[in-house]
């Protein structure tokens, strides 16, 4: 078992024609992720590597009965893209695409307050199952399958705590990217809700950084209604005031959402918290009883 | 990207905001000129730099006669100008706003903003006009006001009423606020600011609601749609290492310590910092070369760090993830040959082909150190900086 994606889980690529959405949808289909088709609008009816090209997501979903879409669809139409995903009752959006304006997220989780429609991102890596799913542009091959659930804002840092469970024989369950964006689909409180309920995920990584309070939030549920260990990281411990780090959201202003008060609010809710990103898959450990 | 106060006030005055008369100058014979034409006195002269503060810097003056105005302005060009805001190295002024004065009977605060936890634009007031907001955030919360805008209806005049009331305003001020707040509403998001921030919004002696200040801060992600307000973007006032990196599509942020870093991700080059540091070391900057590590970004990368005098030692982090490491490999080594690295250099390489990738730096003839690991990393470069 595993949370949001499964071995069952069909799949469409909006801007499947694009070299982003083309390369990675090959790579998910690679994995054996069941990738039945794509979305670019006045493409329809050709096929490209083998993959069905439909001009809507109404059409995609009713010819190929995909119930999740991975947008790379670039800024400009992205919002209209996850927009589009979810009227076609998708109903697992991953949003890629970097660089979305953020009134346009602002409408967008307006658009999805009642809607049967999780969107994860935008700005993530995506989700994956090991071993049953991959959707997204995160390396295959780093993951395991196993117990650990792993959340993050952030991509090439995930890989970091994937690949230490890894190379340390633990597998995962789950792996998700929620993105580094200020206004964003899914927090790391709804995934921590998810791994609670899932019977397989046994442990949790949770990776935050400077900045907001959605880290706090997840603590608090941590210590409230958690019975799974769960570990962390914050990033951004050196990072200077008002400065933006590549990720929007990692902004700390006027002393607040800083790395040292993250870091003890998170001890403090019995969060086993790493001081070094070395030491994630360690942290977890620690608290598991495994070490 | 931030924008100056007059340009930040041409804004919101084409919105329909009411906004003192005013123009910004380049010299103090102009500050002069223009006074006479904005008509009587008082005058405003205030420094324009990208930066709070700057009343008690010395950067706001009040003038009774247009020589005054030239004096003041004189005064102000080329000052290095220090806030609490600026750094301790200050700003330097190069351009002055020259303002029609007014009589400020009373003081507000007023701002827009996306907040993270309602995923909407929040419209916050305050009676404690003119003071530092976070001081009045953390002192008298209650003094604050909050007003959430659902994005489909936008800020509706009731908010805004309600606003109005509880700043304490009367009746005829509440009927100039109404459509004062609704236009500042209407700029936020026509020209998809992360931040509008009127502080003060004042009341005249005569009864007028006016926007004697005003800053403005973008979403870089939505300056594809505004190309008229990418060109306000003052490169003066920005870090030229950084801008240099921007047109390579690195995200650069120059630090104070002497250990350059290298990393793909803004997530794992944060971490990247923070490991230095654990280990005892400083590092000198964060970069982000992004997903493709290509020869040409990883070239421009080792010149940007190098270009600064204070590094010691560089710190490459690369988790290959979809890209494979030998030819990561080759970036580095074909980087490091073209630009000459003459500090030490730890590479620390993960991901698919990993030891064809350690092989060849190893290889190539050049000074570079492998590490396994980020501890490792962080452990080589920090010993290998202080000796």
């Amino acid at each position: 078992m595993s949370i949001l994606v499964n071995k069952e889980t069909k799949v469409i690529t909006q801007g499947i024609t694009g070299a982003t959405g083309l390369f990675h949808a090959q790579g998910a289909r690679d994995y054996g992720t069941q990738m039945v088709g794509g979305v670019t609008p006045g493409k329809g009816g050709t096929s490209i590597d083998g993959f069905p090209v439909f001009d809507t997501v109404e059409d995609a979903v009713k010819e190929t009965g995909a119930s999740a879409s991975v947008i790379y669809v670039p800024p400009i139409g992205a919002a209209d893209a996850i927009l589009e995903a979810v009227d076609a009752g998708i109903e697992l959006a991953i949003c890629i695409t970097e660089g979305v304006p953020v009134l346009d997220m602002v409408k967008v989780k307006k658009y999805l307050e009642g809607k049967n429609c999780r969107l994860i991102g935008p700005n993530c890596p995506g989700v994956i199952t090991p071993e049953e799913c991959k959707i997204g542009i995160m390396p295959g091959y780093i993951h395991k399958k196993g117990p650990v659930g792993v959340v993050s804002r952030s991509g090439t840092l995930t890989y970091e705590a994937v690949w230490q469970l890894t190379t340390r024989g633990i597998g995962q369950s789950t792996c998700v990217g929620i993105g580094g964006d200020p206004v964003n689909g899914t927090s790391h409180l709804d995934v921590l809700k998810m791994f609670e309920a899932d019977p397989d995920t046994e442990a949790v990584i949770m990776i935050g950084e400077i900045g907001g309070d959605a880290e706090e939030q997840a603590a608090e549920f941590v210590r409230d209604h958690m019975t799974k260990p769960v570990a962390a990281f914050i990033a951004g411990a050196t990072a200077p005031e008002g400065k933006r780090m590549g990720h929007a959201g990692a902004i700390i202003s006027g002393g607040k959402g800083d790395a040292a008060s993250k870091k003890a609010f998170l001890a403090e809710c019995g969060v086993s918290v790493a001081d070094s990103p070395a030491e994630m898959a360690e942290a977890l450990l620690r608290i598991w009883g495994k070490s | 990207m931030n924008i100056h106060e007059y340009q930040a006030k041409a804004i919101l005055r084409n919105f329909g905001v009411p906004v003192p008369e005013g123009h910004v100058v380049y010299n103090s014979n102009a500050a002069r000129d223009w006074a006479k034409r904005l008509g009587e006195g008082p005058w405003a002269v205030k420094a324009q730099i990208h930066a709070g503060g700057r009343g008690k810097g010395g950067g706001v003056k009040i003038a009774k006669t247009a020589d005054e105005v030239k004096q003041f302005a004189r005064e102000m060009f080329g000052m290095t100008l220090v806030t609490h805001q600026t750094g301790p190295e200050g700003k330097v002024v190069k351009r002055v706003l020259i303002e029609t004065g007014c009589n400020i009977a009373d003081e507000f605060y007023v701002s827009f903003l996306v907040d993270r936890a309602t995923d909407k634009v929040t419209l916050m007031a305050s009676a404690e006009g003119g003071m530092d907001i976070e001081e009045v955030a953390e002192k008298t919360p209650e003094k604050l006001f909050f007003e959430s805008i659902d994005p489909t209806v936008g800020l509706t005049p009731f908010q805004a009423r309600k606003v109005a009331f509880k700043l304490g305003f009367g009746i005829a001020q509440v009927k100039q606020a109404v459509p004062l707040l609704m236009n500042l509403y209407k700029s936020f998001v026509e020209t998809d600011c992360s931040l509008l921030e009127i502080n003060p919004l004042v009341l005249t002696g005569e009864g007028r609601l006016l926007c004697l200040d005003a800053k403005i801060n973008f979403d870089e992600n939505a300056l594809f749609r505004h190309i008229r307000i990418r060109d306000l973007r003052d490169y003066d006032e920005e870090d030229s290492m950084e801008i240099e990196a921007s047109q390579y599509d690195l995200s650069y942020i120059a630090l104070d310590g002497n250990i350059g870093c290298m990393v793909n991700g803004a997530g794992l080059a944060m971490a990247t910092m923070d490991i230095i540091k654990h280990y005892g070391g400083d590092p000198a900057n964060f970069l982000d070369v992004g997903g493709g590590a290509t020869i040409e970004r990883v070239t421009e990368a080792f010149k940007i760090i190098l270009s600064d005098e204070k590094v010691e030692g560089i710190l490459v982090n690369i988790f290959g993830g979809i890209m494979k490491c030998d030819v990561i490999a080759t970036g580095v080594i074909e980087a490091a040959k073209q630009v000459g690295v003459k500090v030490p250099l730890v590479v620390r390489l993960e991901g698919t082909n990993v030891d064809l990738g350690k092989k060849m730096l190893a290889e190539s003839g050049l000074n570079i150190v492998s590490a396994d690991g980020m501890a490792d990393a962080a452990d080589k470069i920090v010993k290998a900086v202080q000796g």
